[in-house]
């Protein structure tokens, strides 16, 4: 320590919705720590909605001001001495995480559709005892009846995700990982029925999730053997420069990406995916379907961008091996599935894939046709897209309900179009926007990630993905057709009413999704706008 | 490879040692098993009761392990601070004020909710 220490430099203008969004967390454990039992879920709910509102109205604002770089190509800053970078896909990506997590903070607090029950067990160690208990494994505990501390765990999640998008180097990165992965795997096990299904997914998730972080450290590791640097923009520098022991940079990028492509449920690494999406409480689902896979998507196109844009000859044909078979797996292993839950967890799978398709398309911007949308603008898109149809989709999952909690089996909704239209129809306007069928949000976005990769040469993916997509629009409209074109049983689920929280949550997202089907425009020219990423 | 040659040289002695070790006690020490000597060693006292038969581990520890988390990052920020807080000036005394702050609230947390009482 000879020479003078200089701190480095903190952009507080640029950074503060990550701020408000972690000081919104602290609030909640310190409400948790000190407020009455009575009062903590209305104050969890009330702060947790005021800091995603400031959290929301600071990331348009930071976006507002983005200074240009490149020549207008990008926009944005690296600041916190070089480990975060906010730019136009950063605040993208931060404005979509908060979006899908109001969603899901409104299924957090929805307490109608269960009799007035909250989702949530008490406690994540509550025993699976209910299985022997009169009504069955369905039957909810009613020990401890509030688990407030949800809310602050949302919160932490939401903030670990906006730090992973913006990560400007992989030590960042991998902090981030653990912040968002942590509540996400406690959240998994507090299903108050179903409460052995529910804490086998969080320890399913947990252990799997923390094999996969051990995956990240040691590619990690192995980068900077060969960079020198955790930082994104030097690893860049390194690789351009090439030379040097290249098999680490292989080695290393690969275990990074093993990490990377679990959290996003990729095959080979996707077998959590149903489990976790079927045990963990529906709320939770959504958010975490929905979230987790913007977030990691942000930090993949990142780190294949930023860190190995010029490696790209390297990485790209793997990638194409890994988007073929999450495709083609996510769409047969879903045909098979009688479990609602189940089968749209293979189907995020499949679309785990189609967003590698998207990824794919990475060409140097010179390289673009004029009018052509890039492979990053589409990709944003894309999740959007999938972002919202999946909230929804899971919010309208948890409104039709057996004695025994939700009709999770495919074969007891049939009929529901007869008896529930609106249910019906809501849940079947989002099937079709995953489905990918014109005048639906998806299909936009779709067409968008193909278009892109297909520009770049990836011909042989973006024909597997039609043909996936293909095979998905099968069960998807198999879905359909029981839903509206059979009787329904004598002894139908119950269709709930919920309270304004989860109406809100489906019109909103129901709206959304049509609405991007039939003017895609704006949101795409806001993709367009974010420009490149800021090295 | 020189180097490695005392490594080796150490790791050879530690293996024959261990080795050896287990052979002659298994050649000329005496064999008497019973109860005591074939349950699992615990600091000495009875073994706690154990899961067979659906019984449940009381997992009162945890609560241990959380408040020696929170004190063992605590001062691992602390001391690399302590010793350079002089050259590190405002900037490093505010960090290390916002984390402990941080750290105290989850240490409040842990507190208010019970963590400090045994039973």
């Amino acid at each position: 320590m000879n020479d003078e220490f200089t701190g480095p430099a903190i952009e507080w203008a640029r950074l503060w919705p990550l701020f408000a969004v972690f000081g919104t967390a602290l609030v909640g454990v310190a409400v948790e720590a000190f407020a009455p039992r009575s009062a903590r879920c209305l104050i969890q709910s009330s702060v947790a909605g005021v800091g995603l509102a400031v959290a929301l109205v600071g990331t348009v604002l930071v976006a507002l001001e983005l200074p240009e770089r490149a020549g207008g190509a990008a926009r944005g800053d690296v600041t916190a001495g070089g480990a975060v970078v906010v730019d136009g896909p950063t605040v993208f990506l931060w404005g979509l995480l908060v979006v899908v997590t109001v969603g899901g903070l409104l299924l957090f607090a929805e307490r109608r559709v269960d009799a007035g029950l909250p989702v949530f067990a008490g406690q994540a160690s509550l025993p699976p005892g209910s299985t022997a208990g009169p009504g069955g494994p369905g039957e909810p505990s009613y020990e401890d009846w509030e688990h407030t501390e949800v809310y602050p765990l949302l919160v932490f999640a939401l903030g670990g995700m906006m730090l992973f998008c913006a990560s400007g180097d992989l030590l960042t990165m991998f902090v981030a990982l653990e912040i968002l992965s942590l509540p996400l795997y406690l959240l998994c096990g507090l299903a108050r029925r179903r409460r052995l299904l529910s804490q086998e997914a969080a320890m399913k998730y947990f252990l799997l999730g923390a094999f996969s972080s051990g995956f990240f450290v040691y590619g990690m590791a192995l980068v900077y053997g060969y960079a020198g640097t955790l930082n994104l923009a030097g690893v860049a520098v390194a690789v351009r420069a090439g030379g040097g022991q290249e098999v680490l940079l292989l080695v290393g990028a690969a275990m990074v990406m093993v990490a990377l492509l679990f959290k996003v449920g990729a095959v080979p690494f996707h077998s959590w995916t149903p489990d976790v999406y079927q045990g963990a409480p529906t709320a939770v689902t959504a958010y975490m379907a929905a979230a987790t896979k913007i977030a990691a998507f942000g930090a993949i196109l990142r780190f294949l961008y930023v860190g190995l844009g010029d490696a790209r000859w390297d990485w790209a044909p793997l990638l194409w091996v890994v988007a073929i078979l999450t495709m083609l797996g996510g769409v047969v292993l879903a045909v098979g599935q009688t479990e609602i839950k189940r089968l749209l967890a293979y189907s995020s799978i499949a679309h785990t894939g189609f967003l590698l398709t998207g990824v794919l398309g990475l060409q140097a911007s010179g390289d673009l046709a004029e009018g052509q949308i890039s492979s990053l603008q589409a990709v944003l898109f894309y999740l959007a897209t999938y972002g919202v149809a999946t909230v929804g989709i899971f919010a309208v999952t948890t409104l039709v309900r057996d004695p025994g909690g939700e009709a999770g089996s495919v074969a007891r909704w049939t009929g529901l179009g007869r008896t529930s239209p609106l249910v019906a129809g809501a849940f079947a306007v989002f099937l079709l926007s995953l489905a990918g069928i014109p005048l639906t949000a998806g299909f936009v976005g779709k067409w968008s990630v193909f278009a892109s990769a297909a520009g770049a040469g990836a011909w042989p993916v973006v024909a597997v993905a039609i043909t996936s997509s293909i095979i998905a629009v099968y069960f998807y409209v198999r879905h359909i057709v029981t839903m509206f074109f059979a009787d329904p049983p004598e002894d139908a689920p119950v269709v709930v009413v919920p309270s304004p929280l989860t109406s809100v949550t489906i019109a909103v997202a129901l709206i959304v999704t049509v609405a991007l089907g039939v003017v895609p425009g704006p949101l795409l020219d806001l993709a367009g706008h974010a420009g490149q990423f800021v090295r | 490879m020189e180097l490695y040659t005392p490594v080796l040289a150490l790791l050879a002695l530690a293996a024959g040692f261990a080795i050896f070790s287990v052979a002659v006690s298994t050649l000329t020490g005496p064999k008497r098993y019973n109860r005591a000597r074939l349950d699992s060693y615990e600091c000495g006292i009875e073994p706690t009761p154990q899961p067979f038969g659906g019984g449940r581990i009381p997992v009162k520890y945890y609560t241990v392990a959380m408040t020696f988390i929170i004190f063992d990052v605590e001062i691992m920020f602390l001391v690399p601070w302590a010793v350079y807080f002089d050259q590190l000036s405002w900037f490093g005394l505010i960090a290390v004020v916002l984390f402990l702050f941080n750290i105290t609230l989850a240490y409040a947390y842990e507190w208010r909710r019970g963590g400090l009482d045994w039973d």
